[in-house]
């Protein structure tokens, strides 16, 4: 047993450095210096380590634009979401309306649709409207988040209607009973949902790729293709640089908030 | 009254209609067009019928980009779920020994999951770069012949099964994880009485069966991720050479948004969509099953 517990930690460890690999090449070859790259003697780590691969990412591509492009894109499909779907989870939850189970039902039956089915009706629409290429084709469609809805629904529906009630005997309006009430004790799953859609959408290349060919509108992950694709081989170095800077927000927010990463992305099963 | 119905259509009202304009309209739609020959851009369309279904299982480039996913698929699922589930028995184990270590361990694994996966695919690429790629190299200080991971035919395919593994193994193992932490010490003592009292046939008698919602749950979940598989292929590959790491989601796109076969491309999301219901509606009949017969 002693050794069996021995060889079956042996082999997980040699799994994990397996697991590290890409992170650890991605971070050593852009600390290497060009000819340490373009070398036929290539090692795992670099022996003169230099960050001036990203300097020249920084100053000299258009990584932090793709940055901020992803930080203005999915914070604002954050926003949109919480702004539609707050209320009405509330309202699915805490009120009795006709068609509340209908809308449910409706909810539930829209988990199922991935992303990918909705995508060439939503580009034919969009680029009837003219919205192809703008920061609005990679936000407005994500508005509608059947997985925030149930999500949010459920943990709702956990608050005492006592509570509820209490808020309204106060002459509090329910638009104000929805955010001030049940957003800030839905927090939890709120944050859980948070970073699951955050992750997706700073993550995602599918629609990005679809809905912009503007270099000046890319999200992260199009944006580093855009880079790969224009150089001519030669910027393997700031490549990685920039692929590494891409990485680092959502790493670091993982090793920060561990707990709630792997329950945001781990809870939240079937919808990635 | 009139003021309660104004309420909730404040609340409630913009969330159906985004969820209909952005999720329901666009399914009806994609469903109408697979019977179409439209193209993006054109002023008019005809009805064929089920021809673009017909192309798609009848030709030589959709019945291959079908086949791979199946291959892509029945390498990812069965070799991810079964290291998901070792790591996680290595770690529940470990977690009583060696806490600390246990954490970092499956922090590690994790990371794939969290990673932008394009940017990982660009390490990975340089990785597996013919000349400047690190796996190369070792593969020559072994002794072994270098090689095309991406550019040989016979091979993209299971270069990127690999990597899909890589990708997922950490999500699966945290759902075991999970699954292993609902198992009462109770029934292992209970084993132990009649003699299942290590390795195997604890597992076999205790560990396994207990495991099986949460089994079904990680088939289901890396099945369903297996045949999105996109950001790799797009990264790496774009379904080449030859078509050979073609794959249902990468044709939709090529289809779709290079060519601008709109109606094409939506008889391979049909399908898609089909295939992925059909999962889903085993998960659900496999649930039922297992709970009429407790």
């Amino acid at each position: 047993m002693r050794l069996g517990a021995v060889i079956s930690l042996g082999l997980i460890a040699l799994g994990a450095v397996m697991v590290l690999l890409p992170f650890v090449w991605l971070v050593s070859v852009s600390l290497k210096p060009h000819a340490e790259i373009f070398t036929t003697e290539v090692a795992l780590l670099p022996t003169r380590p230099t960050l001036a691969n990203y300097w020249t990412a920084l100053t000299e591509t258009d990584i932090p634009r793709y940055l901020l492009n992803g930080a203005i894109v999915t914070g604002s499909i954050l926003v949109l979401q919480l702004a539609v779907t707050v209320p009405a989870a509330y309202a699915m939850a805490h009120r009795r309306f006709p068609g509340r189970r209908l809308m449910f039902g409706a909810v539930v039956a829209a988990l199922l649709v991935p992303f990918h089915v909705t995508a060439i009706p939503i580009f034919l629409g969009f680029a009837q409207l003219r919205l192809l290429d703008t920061y609005a084709a990679l936000i407005l469609p994500f508005m509608a988040s059947a997985f925030g809805l149930f999500l949010l629904r459920q943990a709702f529906s956990q608050i005492p209607a006592e509570l509820i009630d209490a808020a309204r005997v106060d002459g509090m309006s329910e638009m104000g009973i929805a955010w001030r009430i049940a957003f800030p004790l839905g927090m939890p799953t709120v944050i859980a949902f948070a970073i699951f859609s955050v992750t997706a959408h700073w993550n995602d290349l599918f629609w990005p790729l679809i809905a912009t060919t503007d270099p000046g509108l890319a999200t992260p992950p199009r944006g580093i293709l855009f880079f790969r694709d224009q150089e001519s081989g030669d910027d393997v170095g700031p490549l990685m640089a920039g692929a590494t800077l891409i990485t680092v927000p959502l790493i670091l927010g993982f090793l920060l908030a561990q707990k709630r990463f792997t329950q945001g992305l781990a809870n939240t099963g079937l919808k990635k | 009254m009139r003021n309660r119905a104004l309420t909730d259509l404040v609340l409630a009202g913009p969330a159906a209609l985004v969820v209909i304009l952005f999720i329901f309209l666009p399914v009806a739609v994609v469903f109408v067009l697979a019977f179409t020959d439209y193209q993006v851009g054109a002023r008019s369309a005809n009805w064929i019928g089920i021809e673009n279904f017909a192309t798609l299982f009848g030709s030589r480039q959709g019945r291959n980009a079908l086949l791979n996913t199946v291959v892509y698929a029945g390498i990812v699922i069965p070799a991810s779920v079964g290291l998901g589930l070792l790591v996680a028995m290595g770690l529940h184990r470990l977690t009583d020994i060696l806490p600390r270590l246990s954490a970092v361990l499956r922090t590690v694994y994790f990371l794939p999951v969290a990673a932008t996966l394009v940017a990982m695919a660009v390490s990975w690429q340089m990785l597996l770069h013919p000349s400047l790629g690190l796996i190369n190299t070792w593969m020559s200080v072994l002794g072994l012949a270098p090689q095309q991971w991406l550019s040989d035919r016979g091979l993209v395919l299971y270069t990127l099964a690999a990597i899909g593994i890589w990708q997922s193994v950490g999500y699966n193992m945290v759902l075991f994880l999970a699954g292993l932490a609902t198992i009462p010490t109770a029934l292992y003592d209970a084993a132990a009485v009649d003699g299942a009292d290590r390795g195997w046939s604890r597992f076999w008698t205790v560990t396994w069966p207990m495991l099986g919602p949460t089994t079904l749950f990680v088939v289901i979940v890396t099945a369903v991720n297996a045949f999105r598989v996109f950001e790799t292929v797009a990264t790496m590959t774009k379904g080449g050479p030859a078509f050979a790491s073609d794959t249902i989601v990468y044709a939709l796109y090529r289809e779709g948004f290079v060519y601008f076969k709109a109606g094409y491309a939506s008889a391979i999301t049909v399908v898609f969509f089909l295939a992925l219901l059909l999962l889903t509606a085993l998960q659900i009949m496999l649930v039922e099953r297992r709970v009429h017969y407790r």
